[in-house]
């Protein structure tokens, strides 16, 4: 047997051989190898988005217009449902058994074990009702999102929407994760960072299930949303609503500026549309059927109209030839009425004219006279062309005349080039172009622009650039909007076209239906050919005309003459907003207005 | 000098020592792999830490009555047990509780008994037994009958009860045939034959046997003196592998490469093995027959890989060996298994404060998987603990076998040392991941009355044993 007891040794030996093998393998997976960790801290840590309530939007004297209504999204974790009443389910959610069905096999193809969402924004109401009954749909859970709520129908395209990011900003920021909300127009876009707020990440411990099992060391690590930032916007929401209400059922826009800000008072784009439409589950829907409105709703004219200004363009062209010297106070031009070459003059008035006169009578013959001193003040046409346009450029049009909306057009300014192109180096003189002179011809501008030029007529050369934003929460805006912009016209010019703006509410036919009882307006209008149906009606003015509060652009569609629509709509504007209220002795222009139907482009003379 | 005759004074308290400490740490960590903070009395029998209390109980119980029967009792009885539980484990077959797949439970008003777990001390007293007897010779071939009858008459019903891992629990036996003195020779082809497994599974078809073939040549190269006689040889291979080469051309068939190389190798190696016959060369013919006997074994392992094994062993195999990996199928439990223990690192996360055992990532993290929990919760300090128990209680048995008078003692001692190493082996190094996911509980530490209570019995018959060592019987 001693022989055999040496083999003790040899078991001895597996034993040990084995017992080394593990301590050295433990050692490795414990000790040298951290891999294992990380992969222990994935298993169980799930991070749940924290979504922060977006900023509230304000308007100017501090009534809310924007604000958020919780909604709830239903989501179902496929693994974890069991049998359930499909019937009593779709009644409580008010969707059809085959919308369930797909909506849970499309879950079930994303992922058995993670939870994805079955219907979105379910309404307070009808959660209220659901949640008492979820108690009976194992594998389904709620999570609650903020959705947009507007106070009133009011400045829709100001304003803007939020929607769900798509593919392209989610790889343009990676901020964004699908499904998340961003601002697609108007303030919700430009001021989308500050709005948006900063999202928070919870840490949950979850078990193999994915059910939650607490936050993770106690909630340390997790990060709280940050909520967005309240704006207060310029806007001012009686005059916003006002406007809106003079423009139902008409096209057209209207912007209204304080003058010695820039700040925008009211900006209406008409026919306008209820914001309230692209919230929630409607939004495809509703999207969709404004679309395809024939009157586009959705189309921003105030920023994206490309309009010719017409007549309300006179009082630019008066100022720039009386800076170049091309015409004088005392100069006078004789009009031919109908006669008059080369553009005719449709108004009947005395002749001739001098500046104030033939601003109140808006005189083609005296613009057309002045226009081509300005270009042939110069050796050459092309070279007066040039002193025109930087005058007329430092005027804001052709140009962006804000940084403060997402979407807003340069408009159409002519250049040398332009018109070399089109008729050689040479070939031109201001009689080819001779339509700049009364505003028509190649001239497009935007309302926002022509209401800021109301501004620099109010405040006789200068204006601050027009923004919607007043005031961003605990941030600043943005440095620009006090920058002054000066254009190289001496102030003493303007006395006389201001003058003349004043004697056009007041001594014409608009007194009787555009002048402001106490308030002294100054104004222009415009009667805009249109080859496609009537014209249209346009009307540039501020008021009062000492320290001026409120500069106005008015564009009717299709209104016929700038006296019938757009200056007494004007005109009510400024009263309504320098008074609080309209005189009595107006209201029935007010009620012809409001009734007044404009949709049809051809209207009775 | 201890005392004659006297059992509690002769008792080796070392060994109850341990027995104590890893039953003490295995609940502890089974109150962790099933805590959470609803459940927190530890004396709630709703919850696996309270029942495992009671068997705890039950268990010290058992194990004081074991220590208070004679010796005799053991010997007697030997034949007796065995055959009682031979029937159980046939009759668990018909009225079974089938758990996980496998039919091997009775269940008796919520309790489950696993008579395959009472199995092993019996099988282990019956060896003693036969292998006592005066006169014994092992190398007999009526013994070797017997022995095998013995250990493979449970191992077949076992099978037969889908319980793949009790049943090799019984191949560690043979740890003991050789302490009793069954030749080396074995334990090398028990070797061979486990490496050769491996190696046919894991390497694809033609490399094992070029690898076979090199190490054939390399022993005959070693073993020469004369180039000329290794040329001969070499010759005898390459001329029997051309022939195969030229018989496929010849009769267009597409066997493979693969297959005319070992067509080849296997005729060569005839060929050597009848001339060294002749010659009277004997090491050659063993080499040769070696070469031989591993290549039809390797054949036989794919074969029988391929079609005998159920699909579920097949998957873990393969995914021990990391022929398949795939971390949510097969892989699964021992990924998860060896995130557990990885993540304890040096000093683990802290009792209770495991997050992969407590949330339910790990498998049966209570019975197969605790080694888990401790890995995690305690770190490399406590798994290297435990392994050093383990170690300490396997070599104090072993040191106590060899202490016996009586070679039913000693031989019952090695079984209990070789049946608790096999557990200690597999079950830690499958949670490790250096061994297949063969579901057999950790002694003294994974929860459950059965194993408890076996492995309690095991262990106390050879304390009763090792106490009586100066009684004459």
């Amino acid at each position: 047997m001693n022989v055999l007891s040496k083999r003790k040794f040899v078991v001895l030996a597996i034993f040990a051989f084995v017992g080394v093998i593990f301590i050295i393998s433990l050692f490795r997976l414990q000790v040298l190898d951290s891999t294992y960790k990380q992969y222990a801290t994935n298993n169980v840590l799930r991070l749940v988005t924290q979504y922060p309530a977006r900023g509230l939007v304000f308007d100017r004297n501090g009534k809310l217009l924007v604000y958020n209504k919780t909604a709830y999204d239903l989501l179902i974790t496929p693994r974890e449902v069991s049998k359930f009443d499909t019937t009593l389910f779709c009644n409580l959610l008010n969707i059809s058994k085959e919308d369930l069905e797909t909506g849970i096999s499309k879950a079930t193809k994303y992922s058995r074990y993670k939870p994805s969402i079955l219907i979105k924004q379910i309404s307070p109401e009808r959660f209220a009702v659901l949640k008492e009954q979820l108690y009976k749909f194992q594998g389904f859970h709620t999570q609650s999102r903020t959705l947009r709520e507007y106070s009133s129908t009011a400045a829709a395209h100001a304003l803007g929407y939020v929607g769900e990011v798509s593919g392209s900003d989610i790889q343009k920021d990676g901020y964004y994760k699908s499904g998340d909300y961003i601002g697609i127009s108007g303030i919700e876009k430009t001021y989308e960072k500050q709005l948006r707020g900063v999202k928070g990440v919870k840490k949950n411990l979850v078990d193999v299930y994915n059910r939650v099992q607490g936050s993770y060391r106690n909630g340390e690590e997790d990060i709280p949303a940050r909520i967005g930032k309240n704006i207060t916007s310029t806007i001012d929401l009686d005059l916003q609503l006002y406007a809106e209400q003079l423009f139902q059922n008409k096209r057209g826009s209207v912007v209204a500026i304080e003058p010695l800000t820039g700040e925008v008072l009211a900006i209406v784009s008409a026919p306008t549309y209820d914001p309230g439409l692209l919230v929630g589950r409607v939004r495809g829907k509703n999207y969709s059927e404004l679309l395809a409105d024939t009157l586009k709703p959705l189309f921003n004219r105030s920023l994206l109209a490309k309009y010719p200004p017409g007549s309300t363009f006179k009082p630019l062209n008066v100022l720039i030839g009386l800076q170049e010297q091309a015409i004088q106070l005392y100069t006078k031009f004789t009009c031919s009425g109908q006669g008059s070459r080369p553009i005719r003059c449709t108004h009947d008035h005395i002749t001739p004219t001098n500046v104030v006169q033939a601003i109140r009578e808006s005189c083609n013959a005296f613009l057309w006279n002045t226009f081509r001193s300005i270009l042939n003040n110069s050796k050459t046409s092309a070279e007066g062309f040039n002193v025109w346009y930087n005058y007329v450029k430092s005027f804001g049009i052709g140009q962006n005349v804000s940084s403060d909306f997402s979407n807003g057009l340069k408009g159409d300014l002519p250049t040398e080039e332009y018109y070399n192109n089109i008729y050689g180096k040479g070939h031109w003189n201001a009689l080819t172009v001779r339509s700049l002179s009364i505003g028509q011809g190649e001239l497009g501008v935007t309302p926002l622009q022509m209401a800021n030029y109301g501004s620099i007529l109010a405040n006789r050369g200068f204006y601050f650039e027009p923004h919607i934003i007043k005031k961003i929460e605990g941030d600043f805006i943005s440095q620009s909007f006090k920058i002054k912009n000066e254009v190289q016209i001496n102030q003493e010019y303007f006395k006389p076209v201001i003058e003349g703006m004043s004697q056009t509410v007041h001594q014409t036919n608009l007194v009787y239906t555009s002048k402001i009882p106490d308030i002294e307006m100054c104004g222009k209008t415009g009667t805009v050919e249109n080859n496609q149906g009537s014209d249209h009606s346009v009307f540039v003015a501020f008021a009062p005309r000492e320290n001026p509060e409120i500069a106005i652009f008015v564009y009717v569609e299709n209104g016929v003459w700038g006296s019938r629509y757009a200056a007494p709509m004007a005109s009510l504007m400024v009263e309504k907003y320098l008074t609080d209220s309209i005189s009595s002795n107006r209201k029935y222009i007010e009620k012809r207005m409001i009734d007044a139907n404009v949709l049809n482009p051809i209207q009775p003379k | 000098m201890a005392k004659r005759n006297n059992t509690w004074a002769n008792i080796d308290w070392v060994i109850i020592l341990l027995f104590l400490l890893l039953v003490f740490m295995g609940w502890l960590n089974i109150y962790a792999a099933v805590y959470n903070d609803e459940f927190q009395s530890i004396l709630d029998t709703s919850q696996r830490y309270g029942k495992q209390l009671i068997w705890i109980g039950a268990a010290f119980i058992l194990a004081f009555i074991i220590l208070l029967i004679d010796t005799s009792f053991y010997v007697f009885f030997s034949y007796i047990l065995y055959g009682v539980l031979v029937l159980l484990l046939i009759t668990v077959l018909f009225v079974g509780k089938e758990i996980n797949g496998a039919r091997s439970w009775f269940t008796i008003g919520g309790f489950g008994f696993q008579p395959s777990e009472f199995m092993k001390f019996a099988t282990a007293l019956v060896l003693a037994r036969y292998m006592s007897v005066f006169g014994f010779k092992i190398h007999k071939l009526k013994s070797l009958a017997t022995i095998a009858a013995i250990i493979f008459t449970p191992v077949l019903f076992i099978l037969l009860q889908n319980d793949t891992g009790s049943a090799l629990v019984y191949f560690s036996f043979v740890l003991v045939l050789y302490r009793e003195g069954l030749s080396g020779i074995v334990l090398f082809f028990g070797t061979l034959i486990a490496v050769l497994f491996i190696m046919a599974l894991i390497t694809p078809g033609i490399t094992l046997y070029l690898v076979l073939l090199g190490v054939a040549l390399l022993i005959f190269l070693i073993l020469n003196t004369k180039l000329i006689q290794f040329a001969r040889i070499f010759a005898a291979y390459l001329i029997s592998i051309i022939l195969f080469f030229l018989l496929n051309l010849v009769t267009e068939t597409e066997y493979g490469l693969a297959n005319v190389l070992i067509a080849g190798s296997l005729l060569g190696s005839v060929v050597i093995l009848l001339v060294s016959l002749q010659k009277r060369l004997k090491n050659y013919a063993v080499i040769s027959l070696v070469f031989l006997g591993s290549v039809l074994f390797t054949l036989t392992v794919d074969y029988g890989f391929e079609n005998l094994l159920e699909s579920h062993h097949q998957a873990r195999i393969n995914e021990l060996l990391g022929i398949e990996s795939d971390p949510l199928g097969a892989g699964y439990n021992v990924n998860q298994s060896k995130i557990a223990i990885g993540s304890g690192g040096s000093w683990g996360k802290g009792y209770l404060k495991g997050t992969q055992t407590k949330f339910n990532f790990v498998p049966e993290q209570s019975t197969d998987f605790i080694f888990c929990t401790v890995g995690e919760e305690w770190g490399f300090a406590g798994t290297s603990v435990v392994i050093v128990l383990f170690l300490i209680l396997l070599m104090r048995l072993i040191w106590l076998a060899e202490r016996q008078r009586s070679g039913f003692s000693r031989i019952y001692g090695y079984s209990v040392a070789v049946i608790l190493f096999f557990h200690f082996m597999v079950n830690i190094g499958m949670t490790i991941g250096l061994m297949p996911v063969i579901g057999i509980p950790l002694p003294f530490f994974s929860y459950g009355g059965s194993s408890l209570w076996s492995f309690t019995i095991l262990l106390f018959i050879f304390i009763r044993l090792d106490a009586s060592r100066f009684d004459q019987f």
